[in-house]
């Protein structure tokens, strides 16, 4: 079985980046949004949250525009992730194929791993 | 309001008020005053607040569509274009101003949109100010909820064989979306294939034009 780059990385067969050693999930992992209950301009819409996604990539390390949109310092920055969705986990009357999915930008303090499923 | 009742000294007000006959929105009317306190304070001149609309406004879909002809033509242009964004503007002298820009290229099996449900987040200095329908409530509530109509009802038919990706540019990232070359565009300049790349179709919610 070909070794994932995390695997590799575990080993020391391939460089770790800071962002690496920053990005708590790996492409591929199996997440769920959290409702935090953060009241106030927060960047993860209602209609995601307790939903189950899969981490599509981990966009870098950005300043919380989640105090910045008080006027408060975005640092420290906190990792972006895109996570992607199955159309239908999300809505269960969705109307299209089983293939349509749903990326959308979700920060780390809104992410947990999905327990596993059965 | 006559002359008569007008004619004080005009000299002390930095602001100009562009359209005497309507009343002013609050928005405007927040941002005369902002302006005309920065000038009276020194903080900045009139100059530089025009020179500064002007660049905000600078952006339009030739820019992006001047990228995707040249990712048409040019394979390798297309790898970077979609490796890293800002970098294959810079290339062609477009200077990208957002934090971080995607490229998400349609393929046979997948269509992709973009919307910002949260508020109106677009890639201005590569599309220019977002179009009205961008900003409608009814656009960034419907088209992660039913995409496939809402293509239907801008004259876009998905086939059931090709999946749907709708991008919700809700936080950090600004989307482009690379279009399929049209059939039949073979034989045309750079130029001429910029020409068929349309705002809408780098949002996602049309097709390239056909060629005549």
């Amino acid at each position: 079985m070909a070794l994932t780059s995390a695997r590799k990385k575990f080993l020391l067969l391939e460089p770790v980046t800071m962002s690496d050693q920053i990005a708590a999930y790996r492409v591929g992992d199996r997440v769920r949004i959290l409702d935090i209950g953060k009241p106030g301009h927060v960047r993860t819409p209602t209609y995601v949250r307790h939903k189950t996604g899969t981490i599509e990539r981990f966009c870098g390390m950005f300043e919380n525009p989640e105090n910045k949109a008080y006027g408060r310092w975005g640092l420290p920055s906190i990792p972006l992730y895109r996570v992607q969705f199955r159309q239908h986990d999300i809505w269960p009357d969705y109307d299209g194929t089983p293939g349509d999915v749903l990326e959308i930008e979700i920060y780390d303090h809104w992410l947990a791993l999905a327990e596993e499923e059965a | 309001m006559s002359n008569d009742e007008h004619n004080h000294d005009h000299d002390n007000h930095a602001t100009t008020r562009e359209d005497d006959d309507l009343e002013l929105t609050e928005g405007e009317a927040r941002f005369l005053a902002l302006k005309g306190l920065l000038i009276e304070q020194g903080v900045m001149t009139a100059d530089e607040i025009r020179a500064r609309m002007e660049f905000n406004e600078r952006g339009s879909p030739h820019q992006a569509a001047r990228m995707i002809a040249r990712a048409w033509i040019d394979p390798a242009y297309k790898e970077r274009m979609l490796d890293d964004t800002k970098a294959a503007a810079a290339e062609l002298g477009i200077e990208a101003t957002e934090a971080a820009l995607v490229t998400i290229e349609n393929t046979p099996e997948r269509h992709n949109m973009v919307v910002c449900t949260l508020c109106s987040c677009y890639p201005r200095s590569l599309l220019g100010e977002p179009p009205a329908f961008y900003v409608s409530k009814a656009y960034r509530s419907r088209a992660v909820r039913e995409p496939r109509k809402v293509l239907r009802e801008f004259g876009v038919e998905i086939p059931e064989t090709v999946d749907i990706a709708v991008h919700d540019s809700n936080a950090d990232l600004r989307y482009v979306i690379m279009p399929m070359r049209p059939a039949g565009t073979e034989g045309l300049s750079e130029d001429d294939l910029a020409a068929l790349i349309t705002r809408d179709s780098v949002v996602g919610c049309a097709l390239p034009v056909e060629p005549a």
